[in-house]
């Protein structure tokens, strides 16, 4: 093969490469360009503290979704972060052994489990048992997809954690329990805060499994035994409505859904700079 | 030999308790509830669905019939539904993703590829619900009136590209999914990439090879067993990818819903349950088949990404035990 046409078929390579970043930025731009054009307008301070309208008619808000949305993230970080983060201390810790490997295994496994088979195991555990859609089923649901991503990325900062710095504390006679959490772990919690930031900012946009365990309300929360609004029930409630004004509405719990989203993305960036990397990217 | 050391540390544990031993245990319990929350899953969906499987049998999975009111059900045109969109997106999504997978690891000037990979990384991060809004009110209009237009001008009477093209059907579906994936895809290519050692590449450009040539013969010959790990990592995003899909499939059910044309309406296993779960009556033959879809999904899921685990840790070689 001739040199030039070698040459030609590395600079094609090199603009295919690029065309396919470009394609994959398109979406992207596009969807940021109209949440933000099309929401921006709609965004006052009624909208984001009013209850929803009457069905058909303009105004009303997304208050009762915003607050449900931070409800969950409080309950599903509440069961989620202690389960996975003494999970993730197993691992790293005790794991190197024929147990350890199986629950890693399992644990990526869930990590990239449908959220809505998740789902749907609550709803029939959960809300079909007690009979009424709840708070606590939704957290629950919430839960069980944060648990994964919090154990994965605990183990991995607290394998970055150097051997010496165990072996130091046990040479003064500490206990592996108390060098495992006070050495350990405080010498890893960058890390392991950065896991925890980036497991809510999962399920902060997790829509699915809610869909039929909070189910969705025109009110502010009750109690834990009763449905709920969030944000991304409230964008697939609104969207599904023939009207110009909910579809705008719809926009508008977008941008502050993406805005709670990306703040939680951005500050993990901002905190970890480059490193991580693996960890970031699989979330 | 490794199983035994396994079980033999856990028997010591037991046999001297210590507040160490107790410690371990304990978090042992804790990190065991990833293997108790898949097999209950499993058990839950499995009993849920009892009865309809019990009535139905085998044929649960190649009816085409959904009728609430005479309580037939097949689950077939929503397997199928799911098959052909993640078909679609694998299709159209992995040769993107590995295009900028070897952009990102190989080809990008260093000063383009952090700012690349965040944009990437941003791409993961946009909710689900929001590519399903943005799919039913801008992208499916695109994809009506630039994709399925003209080919309906041109190809009308070929059968795939049959029905009515408004941008609410298998092809937007597919479409919408292949964008979500190429996250995941790229970026699990991309580390698989650059696991590759150096040598292989130096080894390369040691005889004179371009910089495509040494990603072809060094870098890709090496990785494609992870490469193939990402993209079936990438399908199993698509199988269980449900609200964006359930916005902008059409939501057809029973016999309508099968996938006989890109341009119908249709329905997948998520979308059915999205659409349907909330409503079905306790006890009812209904709802033990929207389980039994679930049941369906949880096995393809399940298989799916268990293969895939296998393959891209294979690759990355992750191993348990601190770093020393």
């Amino acid at each position: 093969m001739s040199s030039s046409m070698r040459r030609f078929k590395d600079r094609l390579a090199f603009a295919l490469g690029a065309l396919c970043a470009i394609l994959a930025m398109i979406p992207l731009l596009n969807i940021l360009y109209e949440v933000v054009k099309k929401g921006l307008s709609t965004i006052n301070l009624e909208f984001l503290t009013n209850i929803p309208g009457v069905v058909g008619q303009p105004g009303g808000g997304i208050g009762p979704a915003i607050q449900g949305t931070l409800i969950l993230i409080g309950l599903t970080t509440l069961i989620g972060v202690p389960l996975g983060l003494v999970s993730g201390i197993y691992l790293s810790e005790f794991g190197n052994n024929s147990i350890g490997r199986i629950i890693r295994f399992l644990n990526d496994v869930l990590a990239e489990f449908p959220s809505i088979v998740v789902g749907v195991v609550v709803f029939t555990l959960i809300v079909l048992t007690f009979k009424t859609f709840s708070v606590i089923a939704g957290a629950l649901a919430l839960s069980i997809i944060m648990l994964p991503i919090v154990t994965r990325t605990t183990e991995e900062s607290m394998k970055l954690v150097p051997n010496s710095i165990r072996d130091a504390a046990t040479a003064l006679g500490v206990k592996k329990w108390r060098t495992t959490l006070s050495v350990v772990l405080s010498t890893g919690r960058n890390g392991v805060a950065t896991g925890i930031l980036l497991s809510i900012a999962r399920i902060a946009r997790e829509s699915a499994p809610l869909v039929f365990t909070i189910l969705g309300s025109q009110y502010f929360f009750s109690n834990l035994n009763s449905p709920m609004d969030a944000l991304p029930l409230r964008i697939y409630r609104l969207a599904l409505l023939p009207y110009p004004y909910a579809q705008a509405q719809g926009w508008g719990a977008a941008l502050v859904l993406i805005l709670i989203v990306l703040a939680l993305n951005v500050g993990v960036r901002l905190a970890t700079r480059g490193r991580l990397y693996s960890m970031r990217s699989r979330a | 030999m490794a199983e035994r050391r396994g079980l033999q540390e856990l028997l010591h544990d037991l046999s001297r308790p210590s507040i160490d031993g107790l410690f371990k245990l304990s978090s042992l319990v804790i990190a065991a509830s990833v293997i108790v929350i898949l097999a209950f899953s499993g058990i839950v969906l499995v009993q849920g669905s009892l009865p309809a499987l019990a009535k139905y049998g085998f044929s649960f999975l190649t009816g085409v019939q959904w009728n609430i009111a005479a309580e037939t059900f097949g689950a077939l045109p929503y397997v199928l539904g799911t098959a052909v969109t993640s078909l679609i997106a694998v299709v159209v999504g992995v040769p993107i993703s590995l295009g900028i997978a070897i952009f990102l690891a190989e080809m990008a000037p260093v000063s383009i590829r952090v700012l690349l990979s965040n944009i990437i990384e941003l791409l993961a991060a946009v909710p689900s619900i929001i590519y399903g809004l943005w799919g039913f009110l801008v992208f499916r209009f695109w994809i009506a009136n630039y994709v399925e237009a003209p080919l309906v001008h041109t190809f009308g009477s070929l059968p795939v590209l049959a029905g009515s093209p408004y941008g609410l059907d298998f092809l937007t579906a597919g479409l919408i999914l292949s964008i979500m994936i190429i996250p995941t895809v790229a970026s699990v290519s991309r580390e698989v990439m650059m696991s590759v050692p150096m040598s292989q590449r130096e080894a390369a450009y040691s005889i004179g090879a371009t910089k495509w040539e040494v990603v072809r013969t060094g870098v890709l010959s090496y990785s494609r067993s992870g490469i193939f790990g990402a993209t079936i990592l990438g399908l199993g995003r698509a199988v269980g990818e449900t609200m964006a899909v359930t916005l902008v499939i059409g939501g057809a059910v029973g016999p309508a819903a099968l996938p006989t044309s890109l341009f119908k309406p249709g329905q997948t296993m998520a979308s059915i349950i999205v659409n349907e779960l909330g409503e079905a009556d306790a006890g009812s033959l209904h709802l033990a088949s929207l389980l039994g879809i679930g049941l369906i999904l949880f096995a393809f899921a399940f298989t799916i990404n268990v293969v895939a685990q296998f393959l891209v840790w294979r690759v990355l070689k992750v191993q348990g035990g601190p770093v020393e």
